[in-house]
């Protein structure tokens, strides 16, 4: 009984079908942002902002994107660091060419290319999926990173091979680039997963997340109730390289700075997947939270042993962190498949009735 | 543009038959890489089989092996002991994966266990490198790695030598799959769980075999590859080639893996060889996946695989 819910009566559809329906936790997500806003660029160091808070900004949007294919409409990718790929060089490309073009507008734009590019290689899924879909997204993330490595035009014919973020600005203030200051960049990238999360949590209670759902749990009973699987399975493919690419395009430019094709191999895919699965496959919340997890643990990993006293060799921590995340990630299959966002559900729910059993 | 389609259509083919021996070294080169691909193949092809796991860590469990191996033999061990050492290695590792990953495991999707079996994956991976170390190491178990010219085709006695490990293993699979009581028992928890449970076939005994099976042909890939190229790291990336070798073969088929692997690893070095150059190179590594994509439209179940696809 921490909080009560007695009096809050649900007197209409529209209250019912809130996204917080319960009072207190209205203001406490609205308190939690309102926080993560304020609180972060004045009090956390440079580190803290640098190397945890702004990626996991990013990765909680592109696992957002993944959860929305895999989680929700249940088509798996192992495809991820392509797209991301390819909302990276898509903003690279448009604000070279068009310097005076709005950063943010940017973003949804290279979003936009992404979901492009995701809906051509969402094609197969028509005809196949399960474990045949996983390797044709493969495809495209092997494909995609040769091409961006190989055709000079995407990266302006820098000999480098790099593409760097230049020097933009949002109402005055330099955002992306070398003189952007971190708590200005993790305020932008604050702003943006914010109207996105709550644009994806709208889009999976409405009747395309529906559809999505129907999709994954039975697809022969989901055409015949009337879904339509090809614009279903495409626009989920869509949606989510929409997200991964704008994810990709922040990664270059709210977080790297500078950027080589090997930053979006098939390594990145996995680590979005496992945010997804740590975080809880079909939950938004989950995709934050699974973010927070693979952020942390390496930091965590890092710097337990010298707390206590240990120096490890780095190799083998490395070598640690690879067994926690293998443990944890068969540790959380077994335990909960849902993941993290489903043990904060049940713990939600046993403090509702606390000190109750029932 | 008559130069592009030159460069594609007509200058490759020259080249092949302009130098015939040539062509047959990279064709060679093409066939061990494919032998290499259907070692890892086989081994997800057994477990799929019986189990209906699609095990991603096969890659992995080759390099573990190959890792058990080289260690043992730096150790002292002698050849023969190391390769017992290496297979009790296999086999246990089998029994704890059964025990621990997939006995609780049992009766969810298939996507959780796919994606347990990514856990399993970056856990050996990490295990394997602190027990034995990151270096790249050189794997030598006595195959001799010598080259010989016949009619002025360079063949070199590690590839014939793979080439007929794998035709040897192929055999005996097959002799054990359809000849041998555990065979039978194999196929029939293959085609059905519950119906060869009901008739008393223990399902965990068959899980752990295969396992073992399973861990025993990653030995053999291994080894090859081991002696090849050295152990390494990038040996876990083979089981990601592996996936279109399956989509070509069917997952159901051990002569399918074998000749998918064979097809994808020919396609790749020669596809690398004559029309790389024209987009720049280094399409070895994507050709097998949009080869595999490709060919999914077009025949999904593989070329030997059963038809269990669902089409939506």
């Amino acid at each position: 009984m921490i909080y009560r819910e007695a009096g809050q009566f649900k007197t209409s559809y529209a209250s019912d079908q809130a996204i917080f329906p319960i009072a207190q936790d209205r203001w406490f997500v609205g308190l939690a942002t309102l926080a993560a806003f304020v609180v972060p660029p004045l009090a956390a160091s440079e580190y803290w902002l640098q190397a945890v808070l702004i990626p996991l900004l990013i990765y909680s949007l592109a696992a957002i994107g993944l959860n929305l294919l895999t989680g929700y409409a249940g088509q798996l990718s192992l495809g991820t660091g392509g797209f991301m790929a390819v909302g990276a060089y898509a903003a690279f490309k448009l604000t070279t060419a068009f310097p005076s073009l709005n950063i943010i507008a940017v973003f949804v734009l290279s979003g936009l290319v992404a979901a492009g590019v995701g809906l051509v290689f969402g094609i197969p899924s028509l005809r196949i999926k399960g474990f045949y879909l996983a390797v044709a997204t493969l495809a495209a993330q092997f494909f995609l990173v040769w091409l961006f490595n190989k055709v000079p035009w995407f990266v302006n014919y820098a000999s480098s091979g790099t593409i760097t973020a230049p020097n933009r600005t949002v109402f005055g203030v330099i955002v992306t680039g070398p003189n952007a200051t971190a708590p200005v960049r993790y305020v932008t990238a604050l702003a943006l997963v914010v109207v996105f999360a709550l644009l994806a949590k709208n889009l999976v209670r409405g009747r395309v997340g529906r559809s999505w759902m129907a999709i994954r749990d039975r697809d022969i009973a989901a055409e015949i109730i009337g879904v339509r699987p090809l614009r279903t399975k495409l626009l989920a493919f869509g949606i989510s390289s929409f997200y991964c690419g704008v994810a990709g395009a922040e990664l270059v430019f709210l977080y790297f700075g500078s950027a080589e094709t090997f930053a979006f191999d098939i390594t990145l895919s996995f680590l979005v997947l496992f945010m997804v699965i740590i975080g809880g496959l079909g939950s938004i919340l989950g995709s934050f939270l699974g973010a927070a997890f693979i952020v942390l643990v390496p930091i965590l990993l890092t710097n337990a042993p010298q707390s206590l006293g240990l120096h490890l060799p780095v190799a083998l921590q490395k070598q640690l962190e690879l067994m926690v995340f293998g443990g944890l990630i068969i540790f959380f299959l077994i335990v909960e498949p849902r993941g993290l966002a489903r043990l904060w559900q049940i713990a939600k729910e046993k403090l509702r009735l606390w000190p109750f059993p029932h | 543009m008559t130069e592009l389609l030159y460069g594609i259509a007509i200058a490759p083919f020259k080249d092949m038959v302009g130098s015939p021996a040539f062509f047959a070294e990279v064709l060679i080169g093409g066939v061990f890489a494919g032998l290499m691909y259907s070692l890892v193949a086989l081994g997800f092809v057994l477990i799929f089989k019986a189990s209906g796991v699609f095990n991603f860590a096969q890659g992995v469990m080759v390099l573990f092996a190959a890792l058990t191996l080289v260690g043992l033999l730096e150790r002292g061990v002698p050849v023969v002991g190391a390769l017992l050492g290496t297979t009790a290695v296999m086999v246990a590792l089998a029994w704890v994966i059964e025990r621990v990953v997939l006995r609780p495991l049992v009766n969810q999707e298939h996507i959780i266990l796919f994606m347990a079996t990514i856990g399993l994956t970056f856990f050996l991976e990490g295990f394997g490198e602190m027990v034995w170390g990151a270096n790249v190491k050189k794997l030598d178990i006595g195959i001799p790695d010598r080259s010989f010219i016949v009619t002025g085709v360079q063949i070199n006695q590690l590839e014939m030598f793979a080439a007929l490990t794998a035709a040897v293993l192929v055999a005996v699979l097959g002799v054990f799959f359809q000849r041998t009581r555990v065979g039978r028992a194999l196929r029939a928890v293959a085609d059905d769980h519950e119906a060869a449970l009901s008739i008393g076939i223990p399902l965990k005994t068959i899980w752990l075999i295969v396992w073992s099976v399973a861990g025993i042909v990653a030995i053999v890939a291994g080894i090859m590859w081991g002696a090849k190229s050295g152990v390494q790291f990038s040996l876990s990336l083979v089981a990601l080639k592996a996936l279109p070798v399956l989509i070509l073969g069917g997952f159901t088929s051990v002569p399918g893996a074998v000749v998918g692997g064979l097809i994808i690893g020919v396609g790749e070095k020669v596809g690398e060889v004559y029309w790389g150059p024209l987009v720049g190179g280094a399409i070895e590594n994507w050709f097998a996946y949009v080869l595999a994509l490709a060919f999914l439209l077009v025949r999904p179940q593989g070329l030997f695989g059963e038809k269990i696809i669902e089409r939506v």
